[in-house]
């Protein structure tokens, strides 16, 4: 049994975990068949709707873990709630998406049930034994790392698994459950939510175009063509490291091994020389066209396509073209 | 007075080129330099903030080689009071190693009667990337732990970090002592003065060996990924390359 942590977004499965979930139905088919068995905390808007999501992406059963303790966050109580559901499946494999959320919880598991875990796998090989791919170093190294003791845990980076529904799935079976939670469980949990006000990481995030500036913006106000082309381009801006530390813009909209990691249909890095920090927020896009005054800089030389300029006269020029095309 | 422990940790400076040692185990240390986590770093500044705020003190500790010090006179500079170093062989180590050894430490100082009111740590580390040592070494402690927060804030004997959530920023609010894993961008760490660093220098670095042997890190080897095709095209140079520019992005379908 297979035990897979869900995080939710607008009462559907976020796609990190919808990824997790293709991740576990490639192991379970290893395994021979074995089943896949999804766990959900706290409120759920549209119980039928994720159902139906969840089995169309490989879940035979979903255990929903309801009562007060899981009315606010708290990665102990979420954890308790996964171990009772554990116990009571036999599960010996679990779960979940490689997010803040998934490694917060799978890691307070491991310590209870003092196993290993390992965090942002990108593949397994075999199960016997089970060895798991899983990025360090920030993405510039991968390790394998045996996972031999049961439950083995351990969670899915971010964009390794592409999600695959399955045509004409049942939906997912729904058992609602009321795992114990100690208090000591409940002392670390959110006790206030702030207004969610425009949520740049989550726009960077899932923009289509993300068009990204570094240090040769020059200073915080060598943004304006690199904020127009994203407009224009209705995506959003990603900045580098040294950028948001020199205050220019936003920590929100870094990308890299600290920052957001991305993954949009085309990635315009201006000004970026590719540090593998950074390059770890964004070696997923599907293409990337740098800009870059310096045809030898990383960034340029793993790039797709590449034009060498200055940003400040490229992007400008770019813009034009468009706009001369109609585009706005 | 709030005391605070952080634990900081020697990682390559994976700016340059990432090369490993021949029996795959490591990162090969002849080629990089050394550092700590910009998740750290922020950890050190808050602490240093919180000591400061109220007349407490900050004491780095790190798991790791001798070569390690390094790091730890850097971040005295910083403002901190003490250190302490365990020596050991980063590779023999798993997570669940140093948070057994922090929680040693931590038990130990107590029994002399040196108390940490608050713990702070990275969210992970730079190069292992684990997710764990901290909530691990709460669990060891039997203290509560908050992850992936960028502020905190000491009051009245409880603990006040704020983190962004998936709905918003959230709040927590627990009491001391506690454990708390940072991420970057809540705070922006202070550069070392000079008489910071001349007081470094003049810190004595308790030296101490492990506590237990390690049972490891499950480590079968570590790979470089494989390497990118590289199949640049280049579409022009200047300004002229809009007009290439703009036909790329109607070809990929990104122009509305």
């Amino acid at each position: 049994m297979i035990l897979v942590l869900i995080e939710t977004e607008n009462g559907a499965a976020s796609e990190i975990s919808l990824e997790t979930l293709a991740f576990a139905r490639s192991l379970a088919a290893e395994g021979g068949g074995i089943a896949i068995r999804a766990v959900v905390v706290g409120a759920v808007e549209n119980r039928d709707a994720l159902a139906a999501e969840l089995g169309t992406h490989g879940a035979a059963e979903v255990r929903h873990a309801v009562g007060e303790a899981f009315t606010s966050y708290s990665g102990a109580a979420w954890a308790a709630a996964l171990q009772a559901i554990r116990e009571s499946t036999g599960s010996v494999v679990v779960t979940a998406a490689g997010s803040p959320r998934g490694n917060e919880v799978l890691a307070h598991l491991a310590a209870r049930l003092d196993v290993p875990m390992a965090a942002n796998a990108t593949a397994f090989h075999g199960l016997a034994p089970f060895v798991v791919t899983r990025q360090v170093v920030g993405g510039a190294a991968l390790e394998e790392m045996k996972l031999d003791q049961r439950p083995a845990i351990f969670s899915v980076a971010g964009h390794s698994w592409s999600v695959s529904p399955v045509e004409g799935a049942s939906p997912a079976a729904w058992v609602e459950v009321t795992p114990e939670v100690a208090e000591s469980d409940l002392v670390a949990r959110v006790v206030s939510t702030g207004t969610k006000e425009v949520d740049h990481s989550d726009s960077l995030k899932s923009a289509k175009v993300v068009v990204g500036a570094g240090r040769g913006a020059g200073g915080a106000d060598g943004f304006g063509a690199v904020t127009e082309l994203a407009e224009l381009l209705g995506g959003a801006v990603g900045v580098s490291r040294v950028v948001t530390s020199l205050g220019w813009r936003p920590h929100h909209e870094q990308v890299g091994q600290t920052g957001s990691r991305i993954s949009p249909d085309l990635y315009i890095p201006c000004g970026i020389s590719g540090a593998i920090q950074h390059w770890a927020g964004c070696a997923s896009s599907k293409t990337i066209l740098a800009i870059n005054t310096d045809p030898e800089a990383p960034m340029m030389t793993k790039a797709n396509y590449a034009v060498v300029g200055d940003m400040h006269e490229v992007l400008p020029a770019v813009i034009e073209e468009l706009k001369s095309r109609g585009v706005s | 007075m709030t005391n605070v422990l952080v634990c900081i940790k020697r990682v390559p400076d994976s700016s340059g080129e990432v090369l490993l040692t021949d029996d795959q185990q490591g990162v090969d240390g002849r080629y990089v330099g050394f550092t700590v986590s910009n998740h750290e770093s922020c950890a050190v500044e808050l602490a240093v903030q919180t000591a400061e705020a109220t007349g407490g003190t900050v004491t780095l500790l790190t798991v790791g080689p001798s070569e390690a010090t390094e790091q730890l006179r850097d971040t005295l500079a910083l403002g901190c009071h003490a250190a302490v170093l365990v020596e050991a062989e980063p590779a023999r180590l798993g997570p669940a190693d140093v948070a057994r050894e922090i929680a040693h430490v931590v038990r130990e100082k107590e029994a002399a009667g040196t108390t940490y009111d608050l713990i702070l740590l990275g969210n992970d580390a730079a190069d292992s990337g684990d997710f764990q040592v901290g909530i691990r070494l709460a669990h060891a402690l039997g203290r509560p732990v908050v992850n992936g927060v960028s502020t905190v804030e000491v009051a009245d004997g409880h603990l006040t970090a704020r983190g962004d959530g998936p709905e918003g920023e959230e709040t927590y609010s627990l009491p001391l002592p506690a454990v708390a894993t940072l991420l970057e961008g809540g705070v922006e760490p202070r550069y070392p003065t000079l008489k910071g660093r001349m007081a470094a220098k003049k810190v004595q670095i308790e030296t101490r060996a492990l506590s237990a042997e390690p049972a490891g890190a499950s480590r079968v080897r570590l790979l470089l990924p494989p390497p990118a095709p590289s199949t640049v095209e280049v579409l022009g140079e200047g300004p002229e390359a809009a007009g290439a520019v703009a036909d790329l992005f109607a070809k990929l379908g990104v122009t509305r």
